[in-house]
């Protein structure tokens, strides 16, 4: 379901992130800062230990030796494989980050001073609410507000799109971002953010993982895995009295190998390259979240709102059709539709031109014309012709009560009916009647009709299974919206929405115990997207709109909602299907493990042994190889995430449970049965 | 094993099946406020109770409320029962004049019955006046069931409950429980007991002579109206040191498995109150079918591990040809046994109507598994369905997270202070049960009390912390207590009872709190057969397998050793 417009997958391993990779993982090995990791600093800390008891077998010259540097290198390794998980996720970010950081690059920007005139000062001085003028071919010094001019902007830096864009003063497209690039015209721009917290700081920030904050979730997590390591420090440390009673000893050696098995190091070593993983693929889809914690809320949204316009249907409107009314030809009123239609530059005076000239076929351009502009006021636009006969014809189209209001003149009892038909059936059918009049006279009816974006209702149908309700916003009236949202699938729909009903809407959900996602760019959406769960503020929209919301689409692109939704989605069933597997791990650790510890004990305890290991040296080696090579194994995993499917939750349920849950549970039965193999076959032990 | 065996079994759990929904029904009703019960004169008793002690019905608790009012009323008991046992000597019905309990055997007892465990470290004929069993210890039957069901009915009202500031009274619970649920039942059920043969009686023993010539005597007392409740209330503390194997607690056939029934009633009962009082039943049949089938996987494996005979004896040509026989009551047969071992080690009861210490190595340990899990398997009155719902979050919290949410319970997020109360619930078991063995194995003090050589010597060690942690009360027996053994495991049994008690009591509280998101075809599913089965993994995985270490040198040594024909 998402694959539309999905930039092609970066290569999971660059060469060059793997080596910086290597490298970091050791400088991560710094006990301050893997605290941060609770399952692994431990492994960490029992590392440590066993390899102080190393030294001291070194050199008070005991046996086994060989076995003991074995497990002290895999007991290293497996923290090291943990560093290097997360620093092969933070290195892709990080790589993302340098092509960012290209276009921070330092420039000089024009200060306008309070006498009106102007100084040259480096970006970084700027302070807020200086005002800066930027002129063609310039760069956007620091992010800001357009308050007077209109320009193309170049905003490639940072969306990789190198299609221009208009920003201009007023209204929804005042917003500029610093490191952008002004190609036409001139702006001046009232600066909104400091130095080194613009737009793009942030940024750069967040890929590179730099800001990155635990999430809820996360921290549940942690506590869950913090919890089962202190359950078997207690398993493991009761050991050494069991065997005492049963007249045995256990080396520390081989208590540390079980322990560290036994705890979660699959899913505690992959944690944080999951979170990491699950930001850097919504960056790379050109959405950037303002925190982790937007993500994982993406995962849980119950309710999508979404604008009818622009999401739903194309942006435009096109003419489909002429109803005449009271006797007047199809062909008069097409005429007079086109007439009225040919200065008329919007997409939806073209569709009727476009409709006209099909009906009509060439028509004649008009030679004294003289075009009325649609205004708020008379919410109709049309032409005044200059006839040869000196008079003028008055042709107007605009909504149907207002041409009423013009014509004056009442049409007749049969007229008014006619008119009234055919505007509720238009309305019906969730298109909206443009009536067209001239002399005072209504000659009938322009059907505009929605177009409702192809697949849009499939994409509506995946969301269903996946249990989320979807809502359609719209300005038009209750028989527009309800023909549109049938028509496009939605579950629910609001018309006549004024932006203070989206707002109460997500309150109303939100009581109810839903999660809501929108997204919007006005300054009048602003509201409404702090208070969704996940709000999404278009790239185009306004300084407002964009610091309201909790992530940013750089393509503007409202249909994306749903991509994030499964991305936020996938991060979480990342993380759930690694824990599930790391603790399904355990069964087969123990077999590996338990029987190799107490067969000097009791030599009968042999029967344990299932996988039938070579000796109780190659299976305790075999566990931990098992242990830290699993770790490496899954890392592309961590980094993918798991496949999402649009089905429903026990469907998704069903299968990951097959996959992780029953497949945690046989893997290392086979894995450390082979690594057994080799290990005997190499004499390793 | 026997095709009539196999199909006592299910005869039996079809029993269980059908009393669940109109137990559950009562239960529901009666955590509502509503008038559960149709007999005139309760609803007085009830509000005069309420008015004698100032309780306000109308006022609820918070969680602190509701854990200080339970703690307290804990503390009060444990005066109470302290104060009886260690004066009775000066207390009246003291027919077979019995001294003073010693200190530290009041102290465990006290303790011991409070917090539901009855381990007794005492023969209840040779120690207790009837006044300590009817006034001490009864009582505690009845108090320390409806407690725990009582902190049940909180914990459900949690998940119930849309942001709610309060989850209940406890005193009003208390009251309720035992007024309209447990006095009722054990009326009645005291009165079958008596119709097959228990005594109920304020006579002294009776001495007799035997057929020798020989002077026997005869332990009598006041034995339906406890075996009532010790057996409903899964508290397991018996009238005698024989518990349900002697014959006055357990005459017949007909009267063991009435009682391992009654063992199960009301966990059974409570998983379809659960299920009521969230508005889907099936979400309580889901849990209930979690631990259905963890008992009968329990059954099956003790009748058919002792249904075989001992090898030894196989060898030696001397097996009776009828399992191994030894420690149990020909009158209850071998699926009897099972049925009965399964349901008192599964709950929280630990009355024994068999002696665990003469199972096959392999039955003990399923009986020691049993508790083990936590006591989940229909569970204790009450305590069941709690400790079941504290592994029905950690398996919500790990696989809910693959259907892409958070981790959502009936509606309410699982979020980090549910997690962190639900895994310090789950580490105290196997703090107390691994811990404190591994202690006493070392320990001299406690390993001079050990009576058993080898393996055999060890599970008793471990089988007596497992049982006390696990608020059980089953001994394995071969144990003499000593001043350790009283205090350590008293300590156990607190840790067991309250360390989860209090913890599940914080999550209702919170989880009181949220606001219920409506459940949709992304929610994920708990109410169906793979919810059951991923809980029953949980339990066994994070439960269980940490004690595999301890298993294997106990139990699947012994069973090893017995393969190769030593015995301990």
């Amino acid at each position: 379901m998402m694959h539309d417009h999905r930039p092609a997958p970066a290569r999971l391993f660059d060469s060059s992130i793997l080596r910086e990779a290597a490298r970091l993982s050791l400088r991560k090995l710094d006990p301050r800062r893997l605290w941060h990791n609770p399952v692994m600093f431990t492994v960490e800390v029992v590392a440590a230990l066993t390899t102080i008891l190393l030294v001291r077998d070194i050199a008070a010259g005991n046996p086994g030796i060989r076995f003991a540097i074995q497990i002290n290198l895999w007991l290293w390794f497996t923290v090291l494989f943990a560093n290097f998980a997360e620093a092969v996720a933070e290195g892709r970010g990080r790589a993302q980050a340098a092509t960012l950081r290209r276009a921070r690059s330092e420039t000089m920007a024009r200060r306008v001073t309070p006498g009106g005139g102007e100084e040259v000062v480096a970006a970084g001085s700027l302070a807020v609410d200086d005002l800066v003028r930027v002129d063609a071919g310039e760069i956007i010094p620091s992010d800001g507000e357009v308050v007077e001019g209109v320009a193309s902007v170049n905003e490639a830096a940072i969306t990789g799109e190198s299609a221009p864009v208009i920003r201009e003063a007023g209204g929804d497209r005042s917003a500029v971002t610093g490191g952008t690039q002004v190609l036409s015209d001139a702006i001046l721009v009232r600066i909104t953010a400091a130095r080194g917290n613009t737009f793009l700081d942030r940024m750069i920030a967040l890929v590179e993982g730099a800001a990155r904050q635990k999430t809820p979730n996360e921290i549940a997590l942690g506590i869950l895995l913090a919890g089962m390591t202190l359950i078997f420090v207690i398993a493991v440390a009761t050991i050494p009295a069991f065997a005492a009673y049963a007249g045995g000893r256990e080396p520390v050696l081989v208590l540390v190998a079980l322990f560290v098995c036994l705890i979660p190091t699959t899913i505690g070593a992959l944690l944080s390259a999951i979170g990491i993983a699950g930001m850097d693929r919504l960056v790379r889809f050109n959405v950037l979240a303002m925190s982790g914690r937007a993500v994982e809320a993406a995962g849980d949204v119950d309710t999508l709102l979404l604008d009818k316009t622009g999401t739903i249907t194309l942006g435009n409107r096109e003419a489909a059709a002429f109803h005449p009314i009271g006797g007047v030809r199809e062909q008069r009123l097409a005429e007079a539709a086109l007439l009225a239609s040919l200065a008329d530059e919007t997409p939806e005076g073209r569709s009727i031109v476009t409709l006209a000239q099909q009906r009509l076929g060439a028509v004649a351009a008009a030679a004294d014309a003289r075009f009325v502009a649609f205004t708020a006021q008379t919410r109709m636009s049309g032409v005044d012709l200059a006839q040869p006969d000196g008079g003028v014809r008055r042709i107007r189209k605009g909504a149907v009560d207002a041409v009423l209001a013009h014509v004056h003149a009442a049409p007749s009892d049969a007229g008014a009916r006619a008119l009234r038909e055919i505007t509720e059936r238009v309305a019906r059918e969730g298109a909206t009647p443009l009536a067209v009049a001239e002399a005072g006279r209504l000659l009938g009816i322009v059907e505009l009709r929605d177009i409702v974006k192809p697949g849009i209702r499939e994409r509506f149908g995946a969301l269903r299974r996946m249990g989320i309700r979807t809502v359609m916003v719209t300005g038009d009236n209750p028989l527009t919206a309800a023909a549109i949202a049938a028509e496009a699938g939605v579950d629910d729909f609001v018309a006549q929405a004024r932006p203070e009903d989206k707002l109460a809407l997500i309150c109303r959900e939100q009581a109810e115990g839903r999660l809501v996602a929108m997204c919007g760019d006005g300054t009048n959406d602003a509201p409404a997207l702090a208070q969704a769960d996940v709000g999404v503020a278009m790239n185009t929209g306004t300084m407002a709109a964009r610091e309201a919301g909790n992530m940013v689409d750089l393509d503007s692109d409202p249909t994306k909602l749903i991509e994030i939704v499964a991305i936020g989605k996938q991060l979480l069933m990342t993380r759930g299907a690694l824990t599930t597997f790391s603790i399904a791990n355990d069964v087969a650790k123990y077999f590996a493990i338990i029987p190799a510890m107490f067969i000097a004990i009791d030599p009968q305890l042999r029967a344990l042994n299932v996988m039938h290991l070579a000796t109780p040296d190659s299976a305790i080696l075999s566990a931990i190889i098992f242990n830290a090579l699993v770790i490496v194994a899954l890392i592309p995993l961590a980094l993918r995430g798991v496949a999402y499917r649009a089905v429903g939750a026990a469907a998704l349920l069903r299968r990951n449970l097959l996959v992780y849950g029953l497949g945690g549970l046989a893997a290392p039965f086979v894995g450390i049965k082979l690594i057994d193999l080799l290990v005997t076959a190499i004499g390793l032990a | 094993m026997t095709l009539a065996g196999w199909a006592e079994i299910a005869l039996f759990f079809v029993l269980v099946i059908v009393v669940t929904r109109p137990l559950g029904g009562l239960l529901a009703r009666l955590a509502d406020n509503a008038r559960p019960l149709r007999v005139p004169g309760l609803g007085a008793i009830e509000r005069g109770l309420c008015r004698a002690a100032g309780v306000d019905p109308a006022a609820e608790q918070g969680w602190v409320g509701y854990a200080a009012a339970m703690l307290a009323f804990k503390l009060a008991c444990f005066v109470a029962v302290y104060a009886i046992l260690r004066l009775q000597a000066d207390l009246p019905l003291n027919p077979d004049r019995h001294g003073a309990v010693p200190p530290d055997l009041a102290y465990n007892t006290a303790i011991s019955f409070l917090t539901s465990t009855n381990w007794q470290f005492y023969g209840g004929e040779t120690t207790m006046s009837y006044f300590s069993q009817m006034v001490a210890l009864a009582v505690q039957n009845f108090a320390s069931a409806a407690a725990a069901i009582a902190v049940a009915l909180a914990v459900v009202r949690g998940f119930a409950r849309r942001r709610a500031a309060t989850i209940g009274n406890f005193w009003i619970d208390l009251v309720r429980v035992t007024l309209y649920g447990l006095l009722p039942v054990c009326i009645v059920y005291a009165l079958f007991l008596v119709s097959q043969g228990v005594p109920q009686t304020l006579h002294g023993a009776v001495t007799a002579t035997t057929l020798e010539g020989a002077r026997q005597t005869i332990a009598l007392g006041p034995v339906a109206s406890q075996e009532a409740i010790k057996l409903l209330g899964t508290n397991g503390g018996g009238f005698f040191n024989a518990n349900s194997a002697h014959p006055f607690e357990n005459p017949t056939a007909l009267t063991n498995i009435v009682e391992a029934f009654s063992i199960l009633v009301f966990g059974a009962g409570l998983t379809n109150a659960f299920g009521r009082m969230v508005g889907d039943e099936r979400q309580g049949w889901a849990v209930f079918a979690a631990m259905g089938v963890m008992f009968l996987i329990g059954v099956g494996a003790i009748y058919a591990i002792e249904s075989g005979a001992n090898p030894i004896l196989a060898g030696l040509h001397v097996a009776p040809g009828m399992g191994n026989m030894e420690g149990k009551e020909i009158r209850f047969g071998m699926a009897g046994t099972a049925i009965f071992s399964t349901a008192t080690t599964g709950t929280s009861c630990g009355a024994v109507d068999a002696m665990f210490e003469s199972f096959l190595p392999l039955g003990g340990m399923v009986a020691m598994a049993n508790m083990m899990l936590g006591e989940v398997i229909f569970g204790g009155a009450g305590s069941g369905l709690y400790g079941f719902l504290l592994f029905a979050i950690v398996a919500v919290f790990v696989a809910g997270l693959m259907v892409g949410r958070t981790p959502e319970y009936l509606g309410k997020k699982i979020e980090a202070r549910e997690v962190k109360m639900t895994m310090l619930a789950i580490l105290s078991l196997p703090l107390v049960m691994l811990g404190f063995t591994a202690l006493a194995v070392v320990l001299p003090v406690a390993r001079s009390a050990i009576s058993a050589a080898g393996p055999h010597g060890f599970s008793e060690a471990l089988y007596a912390y497992v049982s006390a942690a696990a608020n059980n009360g089953s001994a394995f027996a071969g144990l003499s207590g000593n001043g350790f053994w009283d205090i350590t495991m008293a300590i156990g049994m607190m840790i067991g009872r309250f360390f989860v008690m209090v913890p599940a009591l914080a999550i209702a509280g919170s989880l009181a709190a949220k606001t219920p998101a409506p459940a949709s075809g992304g929610t994920f599913p708990t109410s169906g057969a793979l919810f059951a089965g991923l809980v029953v993994g949980v339990v066994l995985i994070v439960g269980g397998l940490v004690f595999f270490p301890a298993l294997a040198l106990g139990p699947i040594a012994e069973h090893f050793a017995m393969l190769a024909g030593t015995t301990y």
